[in-house]
């Protein structure tokens, strides 16, 4: 077994084991953690097929910034764990059957002699990025425009589900600084007369009590 | 010698993971969700695989779109998530049923 392929079933059984655990790991934030070990190990293996700018992409975009919003939006949200991995065990049978099938489906196929070939045609260009960039400017031009454009569909979509009318609806706690400044004294104070009330039985105390309730309004915030 | 079957089956068997990962957790849609993001990754190793055996750079290229839309399919998703966490107060799948499904 030469270097090579020691280095392949390396990365592959990190891969396989990690991707075994996103699946059955209890903690959501574990099974993001696993899933970016996951990205980075499969990066590897596409080093080893000499698809260097894609793997590179892989660990900049994906691992850098897909993987960093799944862990944002997991750690944000307060997950029960229990009520999450309701009917783990229950769907496992079918589950395990249907990817058992899958397997042994695709090995019947990729065991195939026709799959055997071990000879590498090499690329036509010298640089896999220049390459890369060279036909995505040329022949691809339009698919590369069309990802443009679905990329900016999907950000207005997800700010669009996401936006909650910025400081005017109603849940909010944000301060307009403008409608502080014009607050008028009228708008925060309220003052009320009262009734002069006068307890009768009481000479001259009563009479007291009865000018300082006239002359204290009662005031009151609204 | 490394030979383009050992590839194949490693992507296979990511494929199936995946698939695997959606009946296991079908409970749970962060995981759902990167139970696919795992499913995308077994086809992109495919693609990678044949473009090298096949010295051919349009697979590699796909790998690319493809990567384009998966970010654009977590974002879009990881939004709606969001959306239905503030409103329901919980992601489980059994308390999604207002369109009465």
């Amino acid at each position: 077994m030469d270097f090579e392929a020691f280095i392949f079933f390396f990365l592959a059984t990190i891969l396989v084991v990690a991707s075994l655990r996103v699946i059955t790991a209890r903690n959501p934030v574990h099974a993001v953690l696993y899933l970016i070990l996951a990205f980075f190990t499969a990066a590897g293996v596409w080093l080893l097929l000499e698809a260097e700018f894609l793997a590179l992409v892989l660990v900049m975009v994906y691992i850098g910034a897909v993987m960093v919003l799944f862990l944002f939006v997991v750690m944000m949200l307060d997950l029960d764990l229990d009520q999450v991995r309701q009917g783990f065990w229950r769907y496992m049978p079918l589950g395990a059957l249907i990817g058992f099938i899958i397997v042994l489906e695709m090995g019947a196929i990729f065991t195939h002699r026709i799959f055997q070939e071990s000879a590498v045609v090499p690329m036509p260009g010298e640089s896999n990025t220049r390459m890369l960039g060279a036909i995505l400017s040329t022949d691809f031009a339009y698919p590369f425009e069309l990802a443009a454009v679905l990329l900016l569909v999907a950000i207005v979509a997800a700010v669009a589900l996401t936006y909650r009318g910025g400081r005017t609806h109603s849940g909010s706690r944000a301060i307009n600084p403008a409608e502080q400044v014009r607050v008028q004294a009228a708008d925060r104070l309220r003052i009320v007369k009262m009734p002069v009330t006068r307890e009768e039985s009481e000479g001259v105390e009563g009479e007291e009590a009865g000018t300082e309730g006239e002359q204290t309004g009662e005031t009151k915030a609204c | 010698m490394l030979s383009l079957s050992h590839y194949l089956i490693l992507g296979a068997i990511l494929f199936t993971t995946g698939i695997v990962g959606i009946f296991l957790n079908r409970k749970n849609l962060i995981v759902l969700l990167m139970a696919i993001e795992l499913v995308l990754l077994a086809v992109n190793m495919n693609f990678v695989a044949f473009a090298h055996y096949h010295g051919d750079p349009a697979g590699q290229l796909f790998v690319f779109f493809i990567l384009a839309a998966a970010a654009a399919e977590a974002a879009v998703g990881l939004a709606i998530l969001v959306l239905l966490f503030r409103n329901l107060k919980s992601i489980h799948v059994d308390d999604l049923d207002t369109l009465r499904g």
